[in-house]
């Protein structure tokens, strides 16, 4: 299957560009301001969101990272005009999901975390009805669901109903759903969960495909490295609130999160107290001729271990320095407790 | 190319909404015509083939009916017909509504259609509508036919605008009362509100007898008042079998109107709250 189908060429360019002449700087993909949305529960509001500010720029490809229950599908709730926010403002490619929603829904994708395709049509209606309330002719709908389903290898499922569906064929359904009417922007709450390998990396490449098309992409994951794969721009967020919203190596050189030296020592450990009192230093373990050092600034150490060693009479049987991952930085910002 | 290449304006999802909703109802045809005309049929058949056949239930003096021998299918057509617009009109959007949003909310996909979610409200209502009308003129001509010799309905479209207003007024109230419930109820309460609210609504909602004829039972007849299945019978009663004592039409056409309107306005406004989380 050509790629051309399942893209929409440089249409999300053209937008920008027709956009551009009509009113001046092109407003961002997504603008959030103060953003809130407090559920009323039923013994107590939970406070779902809390003062969400999120700028993320047309053609970004764009990761929200945090915790369970952080308020990251609410948030995608509230910019596909699902959620009704309770404070605040957001505006998605220019329009304002409150004010004018519908406006906002013509331009956009979902994919939900749930697994909400219509239960009363088989996948290719599925996706033929999509089209059609985009507009698309009933013929070419049909021709498009058929596209996609073959891209997707789900070709063979197209006359069966969602309950008949395994958990990742079910995303894999959703996924082609959001495609269907060829939307500027698209919101995927947690798009890879319960895929298979083969299907998670096919849809990495789709995903880079479209933003290489100039579409904009909001993603959230928990698979950090998936985050780290994709992601142009990351935020990072818990409690209802932005922690942290930068590039990936801006967050990790903003965070300074440690880089982890570890050294075996042949022979006896040397004396460690210089180590200790290095700028930089948080930490030092030992477990036998194995020597730690948790350090936000590596330069230099591995080499001043490796001497150390020497002048003590130890060959180094091992040493290996690990940079500061996205998971340290995401643990550091967000903590180590579980969430309810 | 632009980025939005098809006309993706309310007017054709709205369209396409309904294509979803026939799409959905043709794959359950034959259950649903069988679903829909069984239970007044067998009424028809027991109560105006049965027991006249058997003698026990004949012609008999009906209010307003000088000559006192109106045959009982009189009566029983209207109600029929009457209660299964209301009821078919009502389950139409009560049953797959409640499954709807039960999440993992399989409706997502018509509220990010790009029309406002009080068109898709308002197309639910339209929706249930058609389907009621559709089981009233499936179920008309059944009841009208099923009877004892001698014991034809005295039936004929006296005032076909009367019947139009009754019936679209009567069908209007109903799906709008079953978006409002739909909306409101969880799956397992639909069983109850069918035995609770529903059954008790038809059994007294003057389908097997006109109003008048509750004079004997003073408080009936005011109690059923509260029942608006009275009304959508008595104006077809008026419309029908204008022979046959009913309520004036300066009764009928007000209360379902007042009815209509504003459970119209009210179970829009309540879906649309309820969706958007
Ligand atoms: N419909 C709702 N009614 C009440 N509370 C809700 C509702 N939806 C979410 N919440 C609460 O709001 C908070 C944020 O939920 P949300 O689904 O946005 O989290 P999340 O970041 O998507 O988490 P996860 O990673 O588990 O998907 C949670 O505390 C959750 O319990
Ligand atoms: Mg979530």
């Amino acid at each position: 299957m050509p790629t051309e189908s399942v893209t929409t060429g440089s249409a999300a360019a053209d937008a920008v560009a027709s956009d551009a002449a009509a009113a001046g700087p092109v407003p961002p993909a997504v603008r959030a301001v103060d953003l809130r949305k407090t559920y009323r529960g039923r013994r107590q509001p939970v406070e779902a969101v809390r003062g969400l500010d999120l700028t993320v720029p047309r053609g970004d490809f764009f990761g929200l990272l945090g915790p369970n229950g952080a308020g990251k599908s609410t948030t995608i709730g509230m910019l596909t005009t699902l959620v009704r926010p309770t404070g605040g403002r957001a505006e998605v490619l220019g329009h304002d999901v409150t004010a004018a929603p519908v406006e906002v829904k013509r331009r956009i994708g979902v994919v939900s975390q749930g697994g909400t395709l219509d239960r009363d049509l088989t996948v290719a209606e599925n996706l033929e009805f999509r089209g059609r309330y985009f507009g698309m002719g009933a013929r070419a709908a049909r021709r498009r669901a058929g596209e996609l389903l073959e891209r997707f290898g789900l070709a063979g499922r197209r006359d069966a109903m969602p309950h008949q569906l395994s958990g990742g064929q079910l995303r894999r359904v959703m996924i082609c759903r959001a495609l269907v009417h060829r939307p500027e922007m698209l919101f995927l709450d947690e798009p890879t969960a319960g895929l298979d390998p083969q299907t998670r990396l096919n849809l990495w490449d789709l995903l880079r495909e479209l933003h290489a098309d100039g579409h904009t992409l909001l993603l959230t994951t928990h698979y950090l490295q998936e985050a780290e794969a994709l992601c142009r721009h990351l935020a990072v967020i818990d409690r209802g609130e932005v922690l942290a919203c930068d590039t990936v190596d801006g967050l990790k050189a903003a965070v300074e999160a440690e880089t982890v030296v570890t050294v075996t020592y042949d022979g006896p450990v040397p004396e460690l107290s210089g180590v200790r009192a290095r700028r930089g230093v948080e930490r030092v373990e030992q477990a036998g001729g194995s020597v730690r050092v948790f350090t936000r600034d590596a330069d230099g150490l591995l080499g001043e271990l490796v001497a150390l060693g020497a002048a003590a009479g130890a060959t180094v049987a091992d040493a290996s320095q690990q940079r500061p991952s996205l998971e340290t930085v995401f643990l550091t910002l967000t903590g180590r407790e579980y969430r309810e | 190319m632009t980025a939005i290449e098809h006309d993706a304006g309310p007017a054709r999802a709205l369209t396409a909404t309904v294509a979803r909703d026939l799409r959905v109802m043709r794959r359950s045809l034959v259950s649903s015509v069988i679903r829909i005309v069984l239970q007044p049929l067998l009424f028809a058949f027991v109560f105006a083939y049965v027991l006249p056949e058997a003698g026990l239930m004949g012609r008999g003096t009906v209010p307003g009916d000088a000559a006192g021998d109106t045959p009982f299918s009189t009566i029983l057509v209207p109600g029929l017909v009457g209660s299964t617009v209301i009821t078919q009109s009502l389950m139409a959007v009560v049953f797959p509504l409640v499954m709807e949003l039960t999440p993992p909310s399989s409706i997502e996909d018509r509220l990010l259609a790009p029309l406002p979610v009080r068109m898709i409200a308002l197309q639910k209502i339209g929706s249930a509508m058609v389907q009621g009308l559709i089981g009233g003129l499936l179920v008309f001509p059944a009841v009208l036919l099923v009877h004892a010799e001698g014991q034809a309905p005295d039936v004929r479209v006296d005032d076909g605008i009367l019947l139009a207003a009754v019936v679209l007024l009567g069908a209007l109230t109903a799906s709008a009362a079953g978006l409002l419930l739909g909306t409101l109820l969880k799956p397992q309460q639909t069983q109850v509100l069918f035995t609770v609210v529903m059954l008790p609504a038809i059994m007294l909602g003057c389908v097997y007898f006109p109003w008048e004829a509750l004079d004997e039972v003073r408080w009936l007849q005011a109690v059923v008042l509260a029942d608006p299945i009275v009304y959508m019978n008595e104006g077809l009663r008026a419309a029908l079998t204008p022979q046959v004592a009913h309520m004036p039409t300066w009764v009928v056409l007000p209360v379902l109107g007042v009815l209509a309107a504003a459970l119209t306005a009210l179970s829009v406004r309540v879906f649309t709250r309820k969706v958007a989380k």
